[in-house]
């Protein structure tokens, strides 16, 4: 069976993408894609681009050649905030929370957009509180004086104030206690029910193959292998020739 | 002993008490033009060398609807206006090329069209200073003094448009967004804040705050084109003893200093007083660089 969902159902196309750091070539013609509501895991040993594929998509770096395509239409060159506006997440590997902004502050970054009703802000609010209740006690505390796994959750709960139609999330899991990532888990298949679709860069192989539909490998700036995630087991030869575990 | 109470006793009371009514009254001013210093320095990392100009530019508008429409108080809020506009034209056109560059870029960039400016000015309207005339005249007595009551509006209406804008800052969603890309650029545009618009914003709101100084302090000083030179001078050691990009930190600097400045102009004169803020600066940068007011980091 083919891995691709139908190419009309495609609501993040990344084609033939070469991406640069000054004079460093990081992205050597990376094609993937994410169908609407599908999670898709991303993985890869260190260095490998999987973060400066997310940063593309995002609109964070723009690549000198390739196309990334939204629903369809070419986003390639938009910044980052249009990119948002259309509804893509972005959920950084080191969280980069608003560190001296209280968490509802936090939270408004996302929120407080053109044509919100405070209805619809409330039941956004009233969502994430429900799925993260100690982000709702620490609202009016400072980002900052979270811990690592709050600030995670804030880190997803705000992007989730977007009401993005998917969520690049890279490693949320790193460095969390394994009480907060079995947490994490649940929250990826929360979305997941939700509609939202996930583009996931892990470094917890069991993790991301039990979360994900689909699983691309990345080796030296370009994805070597593409396959269902059923059909991937964690110790396959696959997985020790790219991640080498 | 009785020369410890011979020192209590030599010091003047009333001159202190008079002196921080003034060092207040500076403090306020100070803070209102500093406040826009730091905040665009905390945003963008630019030292704005046109921030004087901007200051006098502001003055300038103020003598020209005060003369126009014969109200201090249009020409107040108009001058703020014009000047924030003109803020966000130069911000556009010469610093949001520059953005990512080498910091002296932006300060070269800022020295000149302080330069341009200041000619600017002088070519427009001449060498000879311009006079703002007070909305009122009204004085009270301070000891010896005949104390205008102008004096005393300055530094509540300074004190207005600063807690105003710390108001804007904290609830806003504007000021969200302004303190969101203050901490993390990045991360505020990934979150869909239109960065590069925060900027000019924030270039703005600095210019029109500078502007409406301007006018305010107008009325104590002659207006011509080498005014802002001073003040500007004054605001960027207050930016750095308040601690680079920190507002509260640039408010209570401004109000430490002036008190400071006022303070010595007891024994000595005001010109020699003013050595006084340089003396605070190298030792701030000697001992304590971060800035006066900024906590100490964990």
């Amino acid at each position: 069976m083919s891995p691709d969902p139908k190419p009309m159902e495609r609501l993040v196309a990344v084609e033939d993408v070469h991406t640069y750091y000054g004079k460093s070539h990081i992205l050597h013609g990376v094609s993937l894609h994410v169908g609407s509501g599908e999670v898709v895991g991303l993985l890869g040993r260190n260095g490998v681009g999987k973060s400066t594929t997310l940063k593309t998509i995002m609109g964070l770096i723009h690549p000198t050649r390739g196309k990334v395509l939204f629903a369809g239409k070419p986003v390639t060159n938009l910044p980052a905030h249009k990119l948002a506006r259309l509804g893509v997440g972005y959920v950084p590997e080191d969280r980069r929370i608003f560190r001296l902004l209280t968490v509802m502050e936090n939270l408004r970054t996302g929120l407080d957009r053109h044509g919100m009703t405070e209805a619809r802000k409330q039941e956004l609010l009233d969502k994430a509180f429900a799925y993260f209740p100690v982000l709702a006690e620490r609202r009016n505390q400072a980002g900052g004086t979270l811990s690592g796994g709050e600030q995670q959750m804030l880190a997803i709960a705000r992007a989730m104030m977007l009401e993005p139609k998917i969520i690049l999330l890279d490693e949320p899991t790193e460095g969390l206690m394994p009480r907060m990532v079995s947490q994490i888990r649940q929250i990826i298949d929360v979305l997941h029910r939700d509609g939202v679709a996930i583009l996931l860069v892990e470094q917890n192989v069991p993790l991301t193959l039990e979360a994900s539909q689909r699983i691309y490998i990345m080796e030296k700036g370009a994805v070597r292998h593409h396959c269902q995630a059923s059909a991937l087991r964690v110790d396959d030869p696959v997985i020790h020739q790219y991640l080498g575990v | 002993m009785t020369s410890v109470l011979g020192f209590f006793q030599a010091i003047p009371y009333e001159e202190l008490l008079i002196q921080t009514v003034n060092g207040i009254v500076t403090g306020m001013i100070l803070a209102l033009i500093a406040s826009g210093l730091t905040l665009i320095f905390g945003i963008m990392d630019v030292v704005n060398f046109a921030h004087g100009e901007l200051f006098m530019f502001g003055a300038y508008m103020g003598v020209v609807v005060l003369a126009a429409t014969g109200s201090f108080w249009l020409a107040l809020l108009l001058a703020s206006l014009i000047v924030a506009l003109i803020g966000a034209a130069l911000q556009i056109t010469t610093l949001r090329p520059l953005l990512g560059r080498d910091p002296l870029t932006t300060i070269l960039a800022t020295f000149g069209i302080s330069l341009v400016m200041q000619n600017y000015a002088l070519w427009q309207f001449g060498p000879v200073a311009r006079k703002i005339q007070e909305p009122f005249t009204g004085q009270f007595t301070l000891f010896h003094l005949q104390y205008p009551w102008y004096r005393v509006l300055i530094a509540a209406l300074s004190a207005a448009i600063i807690g105003a804008f710390w108001l804007f800052l904290k609830y806003g969603t504007y000021g969200i967004w302004i303190r969101a890309t203050t901490q993390d650029r990045v991360m505020a545009e990934a979150m869909g804040i239109p960065v590069l618009w925060v900027h000019t914003a924030v270039f703005a709101i600095g210019a029109g705050m500078a502007a409406a100084s301007g006018v305010l302090f107008g009325p104590l000083v002659g207006v011509n084109h080498a005014m802002g030179l001073d003040w500007v001078l004054k605001a960027f050691i207050v930016v750095v003893v308040g601690g680079m990009g920190n507002l509260g930190g640039s408010i209570a600097a401004s109000i430490f200093i002036s008190l400071l400045e006022a303070y010595a102009s007891i024994w000595v004169s005001p010109a020699q007083a003013v050595i006084v803020s340089f003396v605070v600066l190298i030792l701030t940068l000697l001992f304590r660089p971060t800035g006066l007011f900024v906590p100490t980091p964990k």
